[in-house]
């Protein structure tokens, strides 16, 4: 066993949390929370090459591993960064899979391409994540894999202030039918819970420094109140829970990397445990605000508000453990 | 990173679960059952034959001074299967205290007794009115010329009634604060004044309370320094600071998915979802156990990583057992005895077990409060 991360990794990581550090403090949080994204962000993010990095050297990208993807999108959800990270990657990933042409244009910056987590019934494909800010948004509808261009206004308001939209799919390229539209498909479901299990990891983390901060500072009754047990022990139920969450993920993203028949169960545990770790966090950590947990000038209410928008759109905890089941037992 | 332990670490595996297989046979569990007592000398000879019972020891002392994943492994496995290991792995643990604090006569002729599993030690820490709180104990040890007079009550003291000695924790000066008054001993369980009392708990464990009365022992009997005793006794918990319950919500959950399997409930979503949070609970709990034994293996020092690998254990199997009886309904009610219990009774039997494990080898309140205050950096 071997927890280390590499240099290159550790450099990675030192790169990422200096440009979220720089281009998602709080503030800037905030001014995106309208459409949910801020497209400077966007362009540092595509500058320092996140599309690129999620596609393997032979079809033009950097051949990132998954454990690399993953420790960017824990940078990315310790600032619950307003930006579609983990959609485009896992998007421009199932181009490639499909070998469609399309990807160049997603790896030139010409389109902006997002993928729908649930199958399109009826004709549309409900509350597909980073859809609004999307030019396509990759859907399985029926058996096909199709893109699917996005028109404008579909797009509502939520929970999360993310920039999502409920997306038409008729007339919808294909690009895949069959098994394989199926398999890809559920491969890249795999990496988005995984990918977004690490970002939940990040904020659930953040959010519990911010509420140990709060609790070191606040007095209450003549001493600061985290001395007070029936704060101090849930954090440290919650740290516990999220230093497993987090090495939970990480022997995921390992799974994946060496393609082990553990991964798809391993994917899944890690989005519903992670789930419920970071909102457990952010609970708690909103909690010891008091009153001023409630009020939207502080900060761990975008927190709050992430920890349960952000995996909604695929599913809840329960989903994730039956999926994981699934995998474990076979399907029924 | 790597999260694959290794192929002599997985062979070590496939040979314990054979040998385990082998080993601990249905008249075997009974006896275990029926007698609430977790030893057994035969079992515990076939580990020291092929070198698994004192496998962190260094050669020298008698061990098998094997790697701490090798060590990790054996008790994954050990553990998994409820193997006889409790008087044991206690007395191991005091004479690695021995080693370290004892006289040159308990180093010479006790630790090898306790690795040749020919002696038995019992703890002697907690008390009827000191429990977490162990510093704070009351049984009084009263120097006398070469002799000590010791008086007082020790609580869960564990096979005492099969030990040969017990390592006490006294009060030796009343007058210091509470954690320099205290002196450790070694005492035999035979001696006059000591008498031992069954206490019977819900796991099926025999546990008992230890009285002292008037009982005289040669100052050669004390570990460590006079009002020393805070000192050998934090060293000596320090192992327990790594205690995990892991192998055990692994043993449930094998045990509730065999359930599912031959009952078709399978099949049924709701039994998936409860199945996959058990699951994570498993993966989690090795993992934070397995952080541990890669920092020992890499000589990083840890800081609540023990804690957080004992909290979520314990915790999970407590909640996970509820769980998993709650999903089987009315036959996971039928104890071992019964032929038509659930699995050999052994989900309603986890159930009751695992209450303990949030509150031995340090409750899940001190585990919070260590992970709170040295981990997360809040006031004490």
């Amino acid at each position: 066993m071997d927890l280390r991360l590499s240099a290159e990794q550790d450099q990675l990581v030192d790169a990422f949390r200096s440009l979220y550090a720089k281009h998602a403090p709080p503030d800037r949080v905030r001014d995106a929370e309208l459409v949910g994204h801020d497209p400077e962000l966007w362009s540092q993010l595509q500058g320092l090459g996140v599309i690129e990095m999620a596609i393997d050297e032979d079809r033009g990208g950097w051949g990132a591993s998954m454990l690399d993807l993953a420790l960017v999108a824990e940078q990315h959800g310790r600032h619950v960064a307003p930006a579609p990270l983990i959609e485009r990657q896992v998007a421009a990933r199932a181009l490639a899979r499909l070998e469609s042409p399309r990807l160049d244009d997603v790896l030139s910056g010409d389109r902006v391409t997002s993928i729908a987590l649930h199958p399109s019934v009826d004709g549309v494909a409900p509350a597909v994540p980073a859809a609004s800010v999307a030019d396509d948004v990759l859907v399985l509808v029926g058996d096909a894999l199709c893109l699917v261009p996005v028109s404008a206004g579909s797009a509502f308001e939520n929970l999360g202030s993310m920039p999502l939209a409920d997306v038409g799919t008729d007339g919808g390229e294909v690009l895949e039918g069959g098994a394989v539209a199926r398999q890809v498909f559920e491969t890249a479901l795999d990496e988005w819970l995984l990918l977004t299990a690490a970002a939940l990891i990040g904020l659930g983390a953040r959010a519990l420094e911010i509420g140990v901060e709060y609790a070191r500072e606040r007095i209450a009754f003549g001493v600061p109140i985290g001395s007070f047990q029936a704060l101090s022990h849930p954090f440290a139920d919650s740290a516990a829970a999220l230093d497993g969450a987090r090495l939970l993920a990480y022997e995921a993203a390992w799974a994946v990397d060496e393609d082990t028949d553990r991964a798809r169960e391993l994917a899944a545990l890690a989005f519903a445990f992670g789930s419920e770790s970071a909102r457990d966090a952010s609970y708690r950590s909103l909690h010891v605000h008091g009153g001023y947990g409630f009020m939207l000038e502080y900060d761990i209410q975008l927190y709050w508000r992430r920890a349960r928008a952000w995996p909604a759109v695929w599913g809840a905890p329960p989903d994730g453990y039956r999926r994981a089941a699934d995998a474990r037992h076979g399907r029924r | 990173m790597d999260f694959r332990l290794g192929d002599n670490a997985d062979s070590l595996r496939a040979a314990l679960r054979a040998y385990l297989d082998e080993a601990l046979t249905d008249e075997v569990e009974e006896r275990l059952y029926r007698s609430g007592v977790s030893h057994d000398a035969d079992f515990i000879g076939g580990l020291i034959d092929r070198g698994w019972f004192a496998p962190a020891w260094s050669e020298d002392l008698g061990g098998a001074g094997l790697d701490p994943t090798s060590v990790m492994v054996i008790f994954e496995e050990l553990n998994r299967r409820e193997a006889p290991m409790y008087a044991t792995s206690v007395s191991l643990m005091v004479a690695k205290a021995l080693v370290k604090f004892g006289t040159d006569e308990m180093r010479r002729e006790i630790v090898p007794a306790v690795l040749r599993a020919e002696t038995i030690c019992v703890l002697g820490f907690t008390e009827p009115e000191a429990g977490s709180d162990v510093a704070n104990a009351q049984t009084r040890a009263v120097r006398d010329g070469d002799e000590w007079m010791i008086n007082g009550s020790k609580m869960f003291t564990t096979n005492a009634q099969l030990g040969d000695y017990i390592y006490l924790l006294t009060r030796s000066n009343p007058d210091e604060r509470k954690h320099r008054g205290l002196t450790t001993f070694l005492v035999p369980l035979d001696h006059p004044g000591i008498e031992v009392q069954a206490v019977h708990t819900i796991s099926g464990e025999r546990t008992n309370i230890v009285y002292f009365n008037d009982v005289r022992v040669p100052d050669s009997a004390r570990i460590g320094d006079v009002d020393g005793g805070w000192s050998v006794l934090t060293a000596s918990l320090m192992d327990e600071q790594m205690a995990s319950f892991a192998p055990w919500i692994v043993r449930l959950l094998e045990e509730v998915e065999a359930w599912a399997a031959e009952t078709g409930r399978i099949d049924d979503p709701g039994v998936r979802e409860r199945l996959g949070r058990v699951a994570a609970q498993v993966e989690v709990a090795l993992l934070l156990r397995r952080r541990c034994t890669w920092m020992d293996e890499e000589g990083i020092t840890r800081n609540v990583e023990g804690p957080m690998a004992k909290l979520f254990s314990s915790e999970s199997l407590t909640q996970a057992s509820q769980d998993m009886f709650d999903l089987i309904g009315p036959d996971a009610l039928r104890s071992y005895p019964d032929p038509e219990a659930v699995r050999g009774g052994r989900i309603e039997y986890m159930m009751r077990f695992a209450l303990g494990t949030t509150i031995y080898a340090g409750t899940s309140e001190i585990q919070r409060t260590q992970i709170a205050q040295r981990g997360l950096g809040l006031p004490r």
